[in-house]
């Protein structure tokens, strides 16, 4: 067995994109997750790489654009605040079919906030976040070793579909300590023979572009960068399943609400509750075939959610409402507790009952 | 004999630019520096959002669009992907890098970046029609300085130059203009050697060139140039504002020097 060692989740991340061969970070400093600027600080000088804390975040993201613009693997990572002022640079990413890794460390909003843990950025997230007709991969661990991996995973996926990958992580599985092994297999990173790196007098130039005047031209773009996200729903979707073969009160939750929700719908199991729990591992594409196959048993679907409701929306969608669904939330910086999602199971258990 | 041509690392493509704009005299110049180092095929150039945007199809090296602003922030990153070969320089307009921009323009200079910062001021907003710009002159008529810019309303004109030599930072700042031969020459002097600069890993170049846009002032492109002498340049003054390596160090304390 593969040697765990004990981590915070934003240390888990670092560490795991350095593996996946990122030699380039750059960030500014923000509550929950400055551990990883922290800790690639640290790291890169020794390895040889570049750790540079940006005058913004703005700058930032823009440093990421132009390390990805000459081809290399690059990530730069923030909280809530920070997600909104990059956003800008995610559009041009995007724009420009860069590929790039974010990770956002969510805190409470809207505005400054708090500094303890949320999801409230999901829609910001699974929608872009920026302005113009765009996505980005949105990745939601909910344990250490998840941090790690998804990380790795992100830099893969980022490169093969040329987008943003974002890490939507909250404060708590940032700050949180688990064992996590780096024992992964790491894929060689693809040819980007579209990289700005200089034509060696070989080649045409390359462009690094996002600006289309002619409406015609921009409108193919858009739907061609369109028919890659529909491959993406197709292929990449994932989610975890756990005891939903016969549940009738089926639980969707992410992140660490998830791991709250795990514990509810063990103490229903317990009480004879047919409970299960669909844990959306990728928020965008959303797992929808996931959870229409919970369909055949479901009677109602609980959203568990550290937001006023969010993923809540999705949710209906995927199943095109043909259940009820509710919500069980907190927000704020507040985690709900397994009795708060037990009691919400509990009521929506009387209330679908024969 | 051939005695004049197109530079090499120009693109045989006609440009986008307004009779009379001293953007065309000033890409040549870029071109005919990357050309005399030899360098075009290492070399990636960072367009900005303003007149130049599009100037990612005017060279012929390797070529990024940044957002507005950002030009030396994505140059700070292309430069660190590849500090040993590329040579990178950006392309900025005055409202690019003096007014949203400014902080990236201040950092990338602070760290004294390793890039070469080519900065058009011709005090307007071209592309969007002719509004006031950061470096726009007291008193200035603009589309958004209808009655002349007025300082008590919207304060003094930004000298980009004379603010970053107050930097440790930066290796060299220039002010040049490209309104008669002699300056030109000079323009084309100052741009070589912040390429040079780079090349020889000495840090951030930035060369301002006083510009005239006869479009947006309303003017005849003669009359534009004679403006330039007559009011852009007392306002700004041309020179070698801060030059580490051949000790011109305004900001340095007396026992530096």
């Amino acid at each position: 067995m593969a040697d765990k060692v004990l981590m915070k989740g934003n240390e888990a991340i670092a560490e795991a994109a350095i593996l996946a061969g990122c030699r380039h970070y750059f960030g500014y400093p923000i509550t929950p997750q400055t551990e990883i600027a922290a800790y690639m600080a640290k790291r890169m000088p020794k390895i040889g790489g570049t750790f540079l804390q940006a005058e913004s975040e703005i700058a930032a993201i823009n440093m990421v654009y132009g390390v990805s613009s000459a081809g290399k693997r690059v990530m730069t990572s923030s909280s809530s605040p920070g997600i909104s002022l990059k956003s800008e640079g995610i559009s041009y990413l995007a724009g420009a079919d860069l590929p790039a890794l974010v990770v956002n460390c969510q805190r409470g909003g809207p505005g400054l906030g708090g500094i303890q843990p949320s999801q409230s950025d999901y829609f910001q997230a699974t929608r872009g976040g920026g302005h113009g007709d765009y996505h980005m991969i949105v990745l939601a661990p909910a344990s250490v070793q998840e941090m790690a991996q998804l990380t790795i995973r992100g830099f893969e996926l980022a490169d093969e579909y040329r987008m943003t990958t974002m890490i939507l992580a909250d404060g708590t599985i940032g700050q949180m300590m688990e064992p996590v092994s780096f024992d992964f297999e790491i894929k060689e990173e693809p040819e980007k023979p579209w990289a700005t790196t200089g034509t060696g007098m070989k080649r045409a130039h390359n462009v690094v572009n996002s600006l289309y005047l002619s409406p015609e031209v921009l409108e193919i773009k858009n739907i061609e960068r369109f028919e890659k996200y529909d491959l993406i729903a197709e292929k990449e979707a994932l989610a975890e399943e756990y005891l939903t073969e016969d549940a009738e009160i089926v639980i969707a939750a992410f992140g660490i609400a998830a791991r709250v929700a795990k514990n509810a719908v063990n103490a229903a199991r317990a009480e004879g509750i047919k409970a299960g729990l669909i844990r959306p591992i990728t928020l965008w594409p959303f797992p929808v075939r996931t959870f229409k196959k919970c369909l055949g048993t479901a009677k109602e679907i609980i959203s568990v959610e550290l937001s006023m409701g969010q993923m809540i929306e999705d949710v209906r969608l995927a199943t095109e409402c043909k259940v009820p669904v509710s919500l069980c939330k907190r927000v704020g910086g507040m985690i709900p507790s397994p009795e708060e999602v037990y009691a919400a199971i509990k009521a929506a258990a009387e209330r679908t009952g024969e | 004999m051939v005695v004049f041509d197109k530079p090499r690392a120009l693109a045989d493509v006609p440009l986008h630019y307004c009779p009379g704009c001293t953007h065309g005299i000033v890409h040549r110049l870029v071109a005919e520096a990357i050309d005399e180092l030899g360098i075009e095929g290492r070399t990636v150039g960072i367009a900005p959002v303003g007149c130049s945007v599009m100037a990612y199809d005017y060279f012929n090296c390797d070529m990024i669009e940044a957002a507005h602003g950002r030009a030396p922030a994505v140059a700070t990153g292309v430069k660190r992907a590849d500090p040993d070969n590329l040579i990178v320089f950006t392309y900025q307009g005055d409202g690019d890098l003096a007014s949203i921009g400014t902080a990236e323009t201040v950092h990338a200079a602070a760290r004294n970046e390793n890039i070469t910062i080519i900065f058009i001021n011709n005090a307007i907003y071209g592309m969007t029609g002719g509004q006031m710009a950061p470096t726009s002159l007291p008193g200035q008529v603009t589309q958004t300085s209808p009655y002349g810019r007025d300082v008590n309303a919207c304060g003094y004109p930004v000298k980009v130059c004379e603010m970053l030599s107050m930097l440790d930072g930066p290796e060299y700042l220039e002010r040049v203009a490209v309104n008669n031969v002699k300056n030109v020459r000079m323009a084309k002097k100052a741009i070589k050697k912040a390429f040079q600069n780079q090349i020889e890993g000495k840090g951030f170049s930035l060369i301002e060139v006083i510009s005239s846009c006869p479009t947006n002032w309303g003017m005849t492109p003669a009359k534009a140039l004679q403006w330039v002498d007559e009011k852009m340049i007392p306002y700004y003054p041309l020179g070698v504002y801060k030059d580490r390596s051949a000790g011109i160090i305004p900001g340095a304390k007396e026992e530096a020097k």
